[in-house]
């Protein structure tokens, strides 16, 4: 076991640590009345949320605004349940960015470059899952234009080979790459909608997999 | 005293009868579900609803301070700019003309509220100095593609969004008139409801006894009958209330019908908007209504002509 494990285990316990309490505090006070009144986010299928087996959320991916009303949506005392999956060399690039994601947004950091076995993606969302928790992956890979959605790279599809009855809820994002775009800091009050579509177990080769997610939530997106 | 019990008397008894119409509707939508069990009626409860929601909400917002009048305002006019942009097709190069457009909302509302309220800045601010330097922003972007459209887009919705509405905010800020127990807040109280009573009584006209449409390539549900007899009305219900302006019986029928048809008009061309984003409705805030421009669309027309019709005859 490495030497992560001790960390983890008083993570994912139901104390409360400072970085949680600041975590719900934010949300509470700061995020959710902004996705409230700035955005007006809409959601749609609610109701796919209310499990509380692990499961992975997959989602398309343009903007910074994506993971921040995703989380929104669940109920406080869950928020440290969640993991958004991110690139470790773009949220801990420094100090700052990285205590501030890991505070606020409890992600789960893998390497994109350099991938041995210490810090290997799959193993650590592997764990992640195996541990309780849930994951949020945009499998894009990157933040898109938000027009057309890009090709979903395979991770999730590996994930899913690892752990087969893994529940996956796809969703579709709506707007959030026009008000607040990559490369842009102040984002403008468009109405952003989240449709969230039942939750499913994907079976296949990893190649069908992975168009199987992508048609998900394609479909949502035409709704 | 809190200061809001000055005026109590002309705000009471308008309170009152807001009171009293929204019991009438209640009861009378009641009745009709009992009389016709059987027919669909869950629009019309939602809308009736909303009308006690909103009539509340609209009631405490002038009555309680000036500046919880004016950051009300301020959030219609943000959240009717935001239905508003959401439908418009923008380009990834606007963005920063329209993080401005957002900011210009607050600023046009603290001309307002500056105590005395600058006018002259609260005329031109929009019309001239946003008219001039969004353009000059989205220049800085760099992508002439589609550079008109998205200008002249966003400015129009500032100017009938924001700077229209914003006249009802002003009219707030006028102090009493002569030989009369009316005041800004009164007039606003009159304009609102003469408008929306306008509104619904041309629904209700129109629905009853609508045969012949009026603007059918931007309103299918129109109809002259509508249109006359809503008017008519309004105009009479409008004489009941004229203790809340500074009116004679005579000007109070001319007063009502320019800003009922102003109102019309706003519909129409809201209307109009609407066909051309291939939409049903603004959005969907307000249950039964749509979204917050579907209820304030004949206000941003009939508000300005209103105040400058108050402004010009009735203040020195």
């Amino acid at each position: 076991m490495s030497s992560e494990t001790p960390n983890r285990a008083r993570v994912n316990s139901k104390s409360l640590t400072l970085q949680s309490v600041a975590q719900m505090v934010v949300f509470a006070l700061i995020i959710r009345p902004f996705m409230a009144l700035f955005i007006g986010l809409r959601v749609r299928g609610r109701e796919h949320l209310v499990r509380s087996a692990p499961f992975v959320l997959v989602a398309n991916h343009s903007s910074h605004l994506d993971t921040i009303s995703l989380l929104s949506l669940f109920g406080l005392s869950r928020l440290r349940r969640i993991r958004p999956v991110a690139a470790a060399d773009y949220f801990e690039r420094n100090a700052f960015v990285s205590i501030f994601t890991k505070t606020l947004f409890n992600i789960l950091p893998i390497a994109r470059k350099n991938i041995n076995a210490e810090n290997n993606p799959l193993r650590k969302m592997r764990e992640a899952i195996e541990a309780g928790d849930s994951l949020i992956i945009f499998p894009e890979g990157t933040r898109g234009s938000g027009e057309q959605m890009g090709n979903f790279r395979s991770g999730v599809a590996h994930l899913i080979e690892e752990v087969p009855d893994l529940t996956i809820i796809p969703a579709y994002l709506v707007n959030m790459g026009r008000s607040l775009p990559k490369g842009e800091f102040i984002p403008v009050p468009f109405f952003c909608e989240i449709r969230i579509g039942a939750p499913r177990v994907i079976k296949g080769s990893r190649k069908e997999i992975t168009r199987t997610l992508e048609n998900a939530v394609r479909e949502l997106a035409e709704e | 005293m809190p200061s809001f019990m000055t005026n109590l008397t002309p705000i009471m008894k308008m309170g009152l009868l807001v009171l009293g119409v929204l019991i009438v509707a209640s009861v009378a939508v009641a009745a009709l579900r009992r009389a016709k069990p059987n027919k669909n009626f869950s629009e019309l409860t939602a809308r009736v609803q909303a009308w006690w929601l909103m009539a509340a909400v609209f009631f405490a917002a002038i009555v309680v301070s000036n500046r919880v009048s004016l950051v009300f305002f301020t959030l219609i006019s943000f959240w009717a700019m935001k239905e508003y942009v959401t439908l418009l097709k923008t380009r990834p190069a606007d963005h920063h003309a329209l993080v401005l457009t957002f900011l210009a909302v607050p600023v046009q509302y603290l001309w307002i509220g500056l105590n005395p309220p600058w006018y002259g800045m609260f005329i031109i601010f929009i019309p001239v100095f946003m008219l001039l330097s969004l353009p000059v922003r989205m220049v800085i972007s760099k992508e002439t593609k589609g550079f008109v459209e998205s200008a002249s887009q966003i400015q129009w919705g500032l100017m009938i969004f924001v700077f229209g509405l914003s006249h009802i905010a002003y009219l707030l800020t006028f102090p009493a008139f002569e030989n009369s127990s009316a005041n800004g807040r009164t007039l606003v109280l009159f304009l609102v409801f003469v408008v929306e009573m306008s509104d619904v009584l041309q629904y209700i006209w129109g629905k009853t006894t609508g045969r012949h449409k009026i603007i059918p390539t931007v309103s299918p549900n129109k109809t002259w009958e509508g249109f006359v007899g809503g008017i008519t009305s309004a105009i009479l219900v409008s004489l009941g209330i004229r203790f809340l302006t500074p009116f004679t019986i005579g000007e109070t029928v001319i007063v009502s019908l320019l800003i009922t048809v102003a109102g019309f008009f706003g519909g129409a061309v809201m209307s109009a908007v609407k066909r051309d984003f291939g939409v049903k409705d603004f959005g969907s805030v307000i249950p039964g209504h749509g979204g917050m421009l579907d209820r304030v669309d004949s206000l941003c027309y009939a508000a300005p002509v209103f105040f400058h019709y108050v402004r010009y005859f009735h203040t020195t």
